[in-house]
């Protein structure tokens, strides 16, 4: 077998593998290997070509690939080996990473420090339950993006969207722009997971209906989809007998969640989170297993690609100090829970003493959406500190920075809740 | 007789539903409904003039893969945004392409060109 040894080994070469490659690189790791197993780098984002990227982290507005290719020069620019088409087949605790492409054949290579950046996948129409015959033309939405976006394939002419996500969203608008018909976007909870800014700019400005409170309930056709039985749901999401009506459709586009893609990281023995699907990780980024690290989506999913640079950077760095000698541990670990209306908080503890760190940044997401919220954090039943926000939904991360000097070394958890203002 | 129109903002995520008062003469007499100043201007901007960025693809001969991802290099009138993809339609470019190449200068006679997205190397 071919044998290789690196000081860090990257899995993945998506925006989060890309940015942490690049941190670890600029706080003095030389020897760093990024696998990717696609043909080019940046993962998801080159079949994202619609703008609005990037205006957190550069300060103005890019689209996907634009976003991609400044990190994909960013680390062929600072000499970050990679290696594409190729297949990571297994991480184990020591650091073993065995991975195959058609050039190296099998490989093994012995990494110091692992990062898993292997982001998410889609639900699918199995994952959801929905009854019916099986024809061509069901797709996830992500799947139909790539055909579209990059492969030049339409893949029907008269449309019906299942999930009102960013992805749905722009899926009716660029199914509309390519000339397909979009019957209606259909969304089982009271109220859209996406952003409004593409309600408005993907169905609003074509008319496309959006339907909220309504699933499908069956497909239809033998060879190709020919309709989907769609019906209004109760409080429970459950549909609410009498109420379907048919759909005449070529192709059904789900876009009903995204997974964290974590095969490799349970392997390597990384423990997981019930929520967010992800590893369970301390404020940098480091999991259970000393020098295996995890960012971006297949730590838990983000809303914007920014978050996913941030994160990712932190865990660069971590991963470099880890290298260069290690990590002062604090006395006492700090957990970090979820309070009321709070459905996870991105790290789990706090377990790190960083000498220049002036904030740590929790990422969470509300289980429902809320207007004129106050956001606490409490150290045990003590209040630390509080913000103000207009509206938050589920839909969109959360993030509050905490000062680092408010964190001291008789905690031992911390709690943060959305209420009402007032409250 | 004043008429009135409800536009979404989306300046931020609140996303309020503004309403606008507009006189028989075609005047903005009234704006209600927005939280801040960006409401305002959005809602202003929305009424007179609404434009998009639009994001698409383009053709691409000889390519590591057959379409190159484009877009307007500034807002266009939203009102043009089917006959612009009719135009990129007809466009058929030679790869390499290069990020920031113009792959249709000024469509429409808009005073936007429609530029690529990313790099495109040849197969």
């Amino acid at each position: 077998m071919n044998k290789q040894e690196y000081e860090l080994v990257v899995v993945g070469g998506g925006p989060a593998g890309l940015a942490a490659a690049q941190e670890a690189y600029d706080q003095g790791v030389r020897d760093i290997l990024i696998l990717e197993r696609d043909f080019e780098l940046g993962g998801i984002l080159q079949q994202c070509i619609h703008n609005g990227f990037g205006l957190h982290y550069f300060g103005e507005e890019l689209t996907g690939p634009e976003y991609a290719q400044q990190f994909m020069e960013n680390v062929r620019e600072r000499g970050v080996d990679i290696k594409l088409d190729t297949m990571v087949l297994e991480v184990t605790p020591e650091k073993d990473v065995y991975a195959i492409n058609s050039d190296d054949g099998m490989l093994y290579i012995d990494a110091e420090a692992v990062i898993l950046a292997m982001g998410c996948r889609e639900r699918t129409r199995e994952a959801i339950d929905i009854p019916g015959t099986r024809p061509a033309g069901v797709y996830s939405a992500g799947t139909a993006q790539r055909y579209v976006n990059m492969e030049q394939w339409i893949p029907g002419e008269k449309v019906v969207i299942l999930g009102s996500g960013d992805i749905g969203l722009i899926m009716a608008r660029r199914m509309h722009l390519e000339g397909a018909e979009v019957e209606a976007v259909l969304e089982i909870m009271p109220f859209s997971g996406g952003l409004v800014r593409n309600i408005v700019q993907c169905l609003d400005d074509f008319d496309i209906p959006l339907r909220m409170q309504q699933t499908v309930t069956e497909i239809h056709g033998k060879d190709r989809l020919e309709a989907v039985t769609v019906a209004e749901v109760d409080e429970n999401m459950q549909p609410i007998p009498g109420t379907e009506y048919k759909i005449e459709c070529d192709t059904l586009l789900l876009s009903v969640g995204l997974i964290p893609e974590n095969e490799l990281s349970k392997d390597a023995g990384v423990k997981m989170h019930d929520v967010t699907g992800g590893p369970i990780v301390n404020e940098g980024r480091e999991t259970n297993i000393e020098g295996i690290f995890a960012c971006g989506n297949v730590l838990h999913v983000h809303d914007l690609v920014d978050w996913v640079t941030e994160e990712s950077l932190v865990a660069g760095k971590t991963a470099a100090n880890y290298l260069q000698g290690g990590i002062d541990k604090r006395e006492q670990e700090i957990e970090v829970n979820p309070g009321e209306n709070v459905g996870y908080i991105v790290p789990q503890k706090i377990t790190n003493d960083v000498e220049d760190r002036k904030l740590v940044d929790l990422y969470m997401r509300c289980k429902k959406p809320m207007e004129h919220v106050t956001i606490n954090l409490y150290s045990g039943d003590k209040k630390l500190l509080d913000k103000n926000e207009r509206r938050v939904e589920p839909g969109e991360m959360i993030t509050f920075p905490v000062p680092e000097q408010m964190i001291s070394d008789d905690m031992d958890s911390l709690k943060v809740d959305i209420v009402k203002e007032g409250e | 007789m004043s008429e009135t129109v409800e536009i979404t903002c989306i300046s931020c995520p609140m996303g309020c539903d503004v309403e606008l008062e507009v006189n028989e003469d075609d005047d903005i007499v009234d704006i209600d409904g927005n939280s801040c100043q960006a409401g305002i201007e959005y809602v202003k901007n929305e009424y007179r003039n609404p434009t998009r960025i639009l994001p698409t693809t383009a053709r691409v001969k000889g390519g590591v893969l057959p379409l190159v991802p484009v877009k307007t290099d500034e807002p266009m009138p939203k009102g043009l945004l089917d006959e612009a993809m009719e135009e990129i339609a007809k466009v058929e470019l030679e790869a390499p392409v290069e990020l920031g190449d113009v792959v249709i200068e000024n469509i429409l006679d808009t005073g936007v060109n429609i530029v690529a997205t990313r790099d495109l190397p040849k197969k």
